[in-house]
């Protein structure tokens, strides 16, 4: 069965960057445009993994981490977070809201890949 | 990296810098909500996220830079004061154009680049000053320092013992061991072996706590970061230990620069690592405490977002959208108009049936007809955009008007919203541009003038667009001089179009900066442009089917008036017979129409005639004499349109006959035969044949009728005064 993944993004051209190339690696791709979005999407996708933007509008980043983590969906898949911050205190506020990693954009093929391979062991 | 998916960037980065300069107008108009700054933050973020997917470095850095400006305002350590905004405005203008070089090539003004790029540097702190971006991909992470790591370059197989002991707090991130040594199975032989020891007995089991480590032996030909790669997320949340063959030292290294790059070791100042943004205190070392001081840290500041959010979920979303290719809905629009004609023809053929009671077929007629409006104005509003766009970019070009002439003005914007052919948009920023440099450069006065003349030091420049009646209006009004009249008419007469002793009115004075050619400005100035004139700026209104109009008051100002149809596919239009032709004439230049008489005809000189109407005079203008056509009879005309030009003169066409009022498509004549004097573009008819679209303007401009009345009439105003 393909990984599931839901990507949660307010630019388009990121969007259209991860469908592309989680496609072509074999993985199921869903998208929402804001936060808000995505949290509301989570239960009917219900992916395996998560990426998540952190500037987003209709809430950002760190809050869908806190949503799909805390109670009413008490989610457990791993969370990606995807960030142009390389900075260790951007990593560690989305590490303490629950999220599992992040890649930093601009991101490869490749490190897309890699990062998900390590939270899902998907050998898509 | 597919060409699509860059010109989906593209086609984001003209949304998200339409919406920087929004956001950055609003705080110019004193706006600063949290929101607002929020959203050109994001919008800025945005294009630079996209920028380096594609490699487009000078736009990352710039916009790195703009963003890091914007991150100190959102965070209150900057003020926005008149200073800092003009620049953020400057640099949203700067960002456009590097877009555009990004998009089509060619080059940036690079002294305004390191201008904008130093003055920007001036507002971003010292230790944030490190804005060199990583392209951080994971095969090499940046947070790993790896100027500290000696990577042996030729792939020698190597022995790694790693030692493996999550902390508790590594599960609630959605870590799996599993998956870990999964990706290390990857880069060579692995083996996995569990310790347990620390497993308690089992009444002494805490679920939350993590028990379990594990001892793996890699065999690998793969460098050392790509295994100290697979634990990154793990960093800080388990005990790991990495040791190859040997070389004890360069362990140590790369672990004190793990640490540092983490936040854990003392010498986080020192590091590679970026600083943290958020003045916090650097975390207290201590070796064993893992992540938790970046927890306390990041606790303090976790309400900011979470304020931000309660705010958004209150505001309703935007609508949603659908994005088309406009070719797709163009060839829609093709089809309803074939559709429009289709009905027609079909409506002619049903009237030329002989059948006794067609009530029912007109009926159903009448609702295919209304229908076909319904779809076609449907698929027209897809076409249709608001201006606020283009009125943005406007708001641009005044500022930068206003810096090169050492003037001060503001632009303000009214009925943004109104929605106007997409292509008509397009085509109206290079009119819109002329105009608004001009109004900047002539009309527009020196600060210490406008003083002098009791007004305000900033001149007002308003532009607004409006729907009115069928048209789309739009205005610029600015509050400067006025046209200067004895000197635009001088410089007529100097440059020999008009005769020295014209007599003008006002209106017909301001009217001449339409003609060819004229510039009145005392130096050519690289602003409103060299020999181009004002007559580009209504050849391109004309060319879409408009009209532009020019008022003015000395000391008050002037305003121009640019009329549009709504759409350039379709129009209103009366059909009539000139001369044995069938022929259209818009309907929005017709005022009223009427059956004339003889009495109501007096002739003028040996040319013309004008037709009295409730006591007024307006010359006729013969049709069929105005295209060189040839009438069969020597019938009189039995109609008259009045018709009114731009400039508030009314004119009588002369034609034989009125037979319908209908929607008529347009169909362009380019390329078919070159232009016709007196002839706009062509339609099919009902009955298949194909009728020409007047242009009244022109014919009447053909007309020698009309020019014996202006030359009547200058007669006696020149008596009367």
């Amino acid at each position: 069965m393909k990984t599931k993944v839901l990507a949660i993004d307010d630019s388009r051209t990121i969007r259209n960057l991860l469908a592309a190339t989680l496609e072509e690696a074999g993985f199921e791709y869903h998208c929402a445009v804001d936060g808000r979005e995505g949290v509301d999407m989570y239960p009917e996708v219900a992916p395996d993994v998560v990426i998540t933007d952190i500037n987003m509008p209709n809430l950002d980043g760190f809050g869908v981490i806190e949503e799909l983590r805390g109670e009413g969906i008490n989610s457990k898949v791993p969370i990606l977070v995807l960030t142009t911050e390389s900075a260790a205190d951007m990593k560690a506020r989305a590490r303490n809201a629950g999220a599992t990693g992040w890649i930093t954009k601009p991101f490869d093929d490749a490190s897309l890949i890699f990062a998900l391979k390590r939270v899902t062991g998907a050998a898509a | 990296m597919s060409g699509s998916i860059q010109d989906t960037f593209f086609e984001e980065c003209e949304e998200l810098l339409e919406a920087t300069d929004e956001g950055l107008t609003a705080i110019e108009g004193g706006n600063h909500d949290p929101e607002v700054v929020n959203a050109v933050f994001r919008a800025v973020h945005s294009i630079k996220g996209g920028a380096g997917a594609f490699g487009l470095d000078e736009l990352v850095a710039f916009a790195h830079r703009f963003e890091t400006v914007f991150d100190e305002v959102r965070a209150n350590r900057l003020e926005l004061e008149p200073k800092l905004i003009q620049l953020l405005l400057r640099s949203s203008d700067h960002l456009c154009d590097l877009v555009a070089t990004a998009r089509d090539g060619g080059e940036t003004d690079e002294a305004h680049h390191n201008m904008l790029i130093a003055a920007l540097d001036e507002y971003i702190p010292e230790e944030e000053e490190d804005l060199t971006f990583e392209p951080m991909g994971l095969g090499a992470p940046g947070g790993f320092a790896p100027a500290a790591i000696d990577i042996p370059a030729a792939p020698t197989e190597e022995t790694y013992r790693i030692r493996f002991h999550p902390m508790k707090e590594m599960y609630g991130t959605g870590n799996e061991p599993f998956f870990l040594f999964q990706a290390l199975k990857e880069l060579g032989e692995l083996e996995i072996k569990l310790d347990d020891t620390e497993l308690p007995g089992f009444d002494a089991i805490d679920v939350a706590e993590s028990y379990l480590a594990w001892d793996l032996v890699l065999t690998s030909t793969e460098p050392r970061d790509k295994i100290e790669a697979v634990f990154e997320f793990v960093e800080g949340l388990c005990e790991l230990s990495i040791e190859g063959d040997g070389d004890a030292e360069a362990d140590a290294a790369a672990l004190e620069a793990l640490n540092a790059a983490f936040g854990v070791a003392p010498s986080a100042e020192d590091g590679d690592a970026a600083p943290a943004p958020f003045d916090q205190p650097a975390p207290a070392p201590a070796a064993d405490a893992g992540p938790a001081p970046a927890v306390d840290a990041s606790a303090d500041k976790a309400p900011a977002p979470k304020a931000d959010t309660a705010k958004a979920e209150q505001r309703g979303g935007p609508k949603p959208t659908l994005r088309v290719e406009l070719e797709r809905v163009d060839r829609l629009i093709n089809a309803v108009g074939e559709l429009i004609i289709n009905h027609s023809m079909l409506a002619q053929q049903i009237a030329n049936l002989d059948v006794a009671d067609m009530r029912d077929v007109e009926t159903e007629l009448e609702g295919f007809k209304n229908l076909a409006r319904d779809i076609q104005e449907g698929v027209m509003s897809i076409r249709a955009q608001p201006v606020k766009p283009l009125f943005q970019r406007m708001a641009r070009i005044v500022r930068e008007a206003s810096s090169a002439t050492g003037k001060t003005c503001k632009l303000v914007t009214e009925g943004e919203n109104t929605e106007v052919d997409k292509t008509v948009i397009e085509r109206l920023s290079d009119p819109l541009t002329h105009i608004l440099r001009n109004a900047v450069d002539h009309g527009i006065e020196k600060p210490e003038d406008r003083e002098s003349a009791g007004k305000g030091k900033v001149g007002e420049i308003k532009l607004t667009a409006s729907h009115r009646s069928g048209s789309v209006c739009i205005e610029i009004k600015d509050d400067g001089a006025g046209v200067n009249r004895p000197r635009v008419k001088q410089i007529a007469i100097d440059k020999g179009l008009i005769p020295e002793n014209a007599e003008l009115t006002d209106s017909e004075i301001d009217n001449l900066l339409f003609l060819p050619g004229f510039s009145t400005a005392k130096e050519v100035s690289n602003l409103s442009g060299r020999g181009v004139g004002m007559d580009v700026v209504k050849n391109a209104v004309t060319g879409l089917g408009g009209r532009i109009n020019i008022s003015s008051a000395p000391g008050k100002g002037s305003t121009f008036t640019i009329i549009l149809p709504l759409t350039l596919a379709v129009m209103d239009g009366m059909v009539v017979s000139v001369a044995d032709q069938t022929m259209v004439v818009p309907i929005t230049s017709i005022v009223e129409t009427m059956r004339g008489s003889d009495d109501m005809i007096n002739n003028l000189g040996a040319d013309g005639t004008l037709l009295s109407i409730r006591g007024n005079f307006v010359p006729v203008c013969d049709v069929a004499g105005a295209l060189g056509l040839e009438k069969q009879d020597d019938q009189p005309p039995g109609v008259y349109l009045l018709v009114e030009t731009e400039t508030g003169q009314r004119s009588a066409l002369a034609v034989d006959d009125i037979h319908d009022q209908r929607q008529v498509v347009i169909k362009s004549l380019d390329g078919v035969c070159g232009e016709i004097a007196g002839v706009a573009a062509a339609t099919i008819l009902g009955d298949g044949k194909i009728a020409m679209i007047l242009d009244p303007e022109s014919i009447i401009a053909a007309s020698p009728s009309a020019a014996a009345f202006d030359t009547e009439r200058r007669m006696n105003n020149a008596v009367a005064s």
